[in-house]
């Protein structure tokens, strides 16, 4: 790994040695855990642990789960059954691994936000960035395919919802659906299929989680004064740096037991709170559900998805330049997916010379507002599609967009930032 | 900054619980106190056993229970029949269909305790395995789920307002006669009112007027739909006393850590 300079591991044995020469797998796990680390990480910089943590508990509890779960529309609702009732301690697992997917979620979330705020994205770290949101829309996509696995009613139509967006995309998104669903509709093929790729897509996670790792072990931490690591020397490095183990190892597991103590609260004594009820009744094709709502992760963008209505004039005008291509289902998905890929474009967007946050006073209210923005989004998903809540998720939408496209690029140059430290030891 | 953001994330997730249903013609349920309940709540075993009665002589004649199975009403934390009470109990049932009988023409034969609840007489009424988690008596307020956070999900207090929000009234649409629910969503359910209070004799002398039967038959249902709760709330209870003393631990090896570190800084 290169980057900051720092001990590297030394083998002392005869046999160690040996192996060094053949395979230095040791020197790579010491210098992993060694890593120098900017001393003045807050708290904020915990949750990477939290997720790493979190994908190693789906994986587990999901290998688990799969013993004993069977794909087929007329058996998988009563193999779950089979799992909360009769397996050993099979109803434990599953809420484990259902509410592990929320713990997931919130987690990522709060990493994304740090990120925003304290400028994590920018050079030289936009690789980790977006290997990030790379990581972050195999997390969606793999959340979404492992929802339809227990073919409850919210699962059954919740996937007609979101596979009919695919549907949306001009000439090509009939057979596109078709093609996703291997059928005209969900079914048999859908479910064996989305099983199979729910199994395939976190092993494909746990690779970029590496390359992530990688990638910022490379550049080195950012942190919250967003000012580099001195690396002239090593004795200047350790003025600003402490190795990852013992001091963030530790620091991290003491986060990390007081989410868990109130996830195992949450799992032992309100499991189903963040579901919903009518997942709890099988699939029926013929009845659809009152509200179909996503899961509340997706829920921000599901608001992005629906704002954007045949009423809204850039749909007008988008579907009169387009000859009518662009219809207001179509622009929905496309504003659904832009959200992130703006997110994603952030590095290129932010045109301010700080980075971190802290030194920003404008850049500050306007974060606050994209924070409070994410949120107001989210209860407007879940809220019928209907007045005000339309209009309401149509500003909420804008200013998403108008954050990154236009806020972003205009502070660097109308802002004036107060004078980061010199280094991270005078912030000490 | 990270202290709204924080906050943020707390609101979020009581958003995101509300979730569940949004506006519309919600029918009204009332929140009640069951022992089940709260971090330390556990089934009363004497109370599903009046539930179970309930279901046999009254629910069971239209609705069925097919994830439940028989033998589990021996388990710890669900009535606790004994072995002979369990089998005595499957045989009542009289007509169950077995394929592999008659040389695989099949037959009907007495239930076994491995079997699982029969299907009931009518059709279209929904099975009841599931019921009491899969409907939820509260949500918002403005769909953000505090009430459920508060509360709890309320699909308890939905069957038991259900059961004794008939208020008499009838009428008959499109050759259906609907009954006037309080509880029910839009008001008017075909489920003709099952209790009216001393439908069933308990040896013991309880109590069953309306008020009392829904309430062991609510409880009773809920067990049916989560049967490992004591099991649950229990490890729930065992896990967060040992996170949060490691976690005790843990900050106190981390404020010893770092305190050379820190205190050097001063």
């Amino acid at each position: 790994m290169g980057g900051i300079p720092h001990d590297h591991y030394e083998p002392k044995s005869k046999a160690a040695k040996a192996v060094h020469s053949r395979l230095p797998i040791v020197g790579l796990l010491y210098d992993t855990l060694m890593v120098p680390t900017p001393k003045n990480l807050n708290w904020m910089w915990i949750w990477g642990i939290v997720l790493t943590f979190c994908l190693a508990m789906q994986i587990i509890t999901g290998v688990v789960l799969v013993m004993h779960y069977t794909p087929h529309v007329d058996l998988a609702f009563a193999s779950i059954e089979h799992i909360m009732r009769d397996v050993n301690g099979g109803h434990m697992i599953r809420y484990f691994h259902m509410n592990g997917a929320s713990l997931f979620f919130i987690a990522v979330y709060a990493h994304i936000f740090r990120g925003l705020y304290y400028g994590s994205y920018k050079a030289p770290r936009e690789i980790t960035w977006i290997i990030g949101m790379i990581i972050y829309l195999l997390m969606m996509a793999t959340g979404f395919l492992g929802y339809v696995l227990p073919w409850g009613q919210m699962s059954f139509h919740g996937t007609a919802v979101i596979t009919g967006l695919f549907g949306a995309i001009p000439f090509i998104g009939e057979s596109l659906q078709t093609w996703l669903l291997g059928a005209s509709a969900v079914g048999q093929p859908a479910l064996n299929r989305f099983f199979s790729l729910h199994y395939l897509l976190p092993f494909l996670i746990a690779g970029l989680v590496i390359v992530h790792i990688w990638a910022f072990h490379t550049t080195g931490n950012n942190n919250p004064t967003g000012v580099e690591v001195r690396r002239g020397s090593k004795a200047e490095a350790e003025k600003d740096t402490l190795p990852f183990w013992p001091y963030f190892v530790v620091k991290d597991l003491f986060a990390l037991g007081l989410i868990l103590t109130v996830f195992m609260a949450i799992i032992g004594f309100m499991p189903n709170y963040l579901g919903h009820p009518d997942n709890y009744i099988e699939a029926n094709a013929l009845v659809t559900p009152a509200h179909i709502v996503p899961e509340w992760y997706y829920l921000p963008f599901y608001a992005i998805l629906r704002a954007f209505t045949s009423e809204v004039w850039v749909v007008q005008i988008a579907s009169f330049v387009t000859g009518g291509i662009v219809d207001a289902k179509f622009f929905g998905v496309l504003a659904m997916f832009g959200a992130i890929a703006v997110m994603a474009l952030a590095p290129w967007l932010d045109t301010s010379t700080v980075r971190s946050g802290r030194y920003r006073p404008m850049f500050k209210w306007w974060f606050g507002i994209l924070v409070a923005d994410f949120i107001f989004l989210m209860w407007l998903g879940a809220r019928p599609a209907a007045e005000p809540y339309a209009t309401f998720s149509l500003i909420g939408a804008t200013y998403w967009f108008a954050y990154f496209l236009v806020i972003l690029p205009l502070l660097g140059v109308l802002e004036k930032p107060s004078t980061p430290p010199a280094t991270i030891e005078d912030r000490l | 900054m990270f202290k709204k953001l924080t906050t943020g994330i707390a609101l979020a997730l009581t958003i995101a619980a509300g979730v569940a249903q949004a506006a519309g013609s919600e029918g009204h349920v009332n929140d009640h106190a069951f022992s089940f309940e709260g971090p330390f709540g556990s089934y009363d075993q004497e109370q599903l056993r009046r539930g179970l009665k309930v279901y046999t002589e009254i629910c069971s004649a239209c609705h069925g229970m097919k994830f439940v199975a028989i033998r589990s009403l021996g388990d710890e934390g669900g009535p606790l029949l004994s072995k002979a009470e369990v089998r005595a109990y499957a045989s009542e049932f009289v007509e169950v269909w077995d394929q592999s009988l008659n040389d695989g023409e099949g037959d009907y034969r007495a239930a076994l305790p491995a079997d699982h609840f029969p299907k009931g007489g009518n059709a279209n009424a929904p099975d009841l395995s599931l019921m009491a988690k899969a409907r939820a008596g509260f949500h918002g307020p403005a769909g953000t789920g505090i009430n459920q956070l508060v509360k709890g999900m309320g699909g308890a207090e939905y069957i038991l307002s259900l059961l004794t929000g008939y208020t008499g009234e009838e009428k008959t649409s499109a050759g259906v006669t609907l009954y006037e629910n309080t509880a029910y969503p839009g008001g008017w359910i075909s489920m003709s009112p099952p209790l009216y209070g001393e439908d069933v004799e308990f040896a013991d002398g309880h109590k069953n007027d309306l008020e009392h039967l829904s309430e062991d038959i609510t409880a009773f249902l809920m067990w049916t739909a989560e049967p490992k709760l004591n099991d649950r709330k229990r490890a729930g209870l065992v896990g967060v006393l040992i996170l949060g003393f490691l976690t005790l631990m843990l900050f106190f090896a981390n404020k010893a850590l770092w305190r050379p570190i820190k205190y050097k800084k001063g």
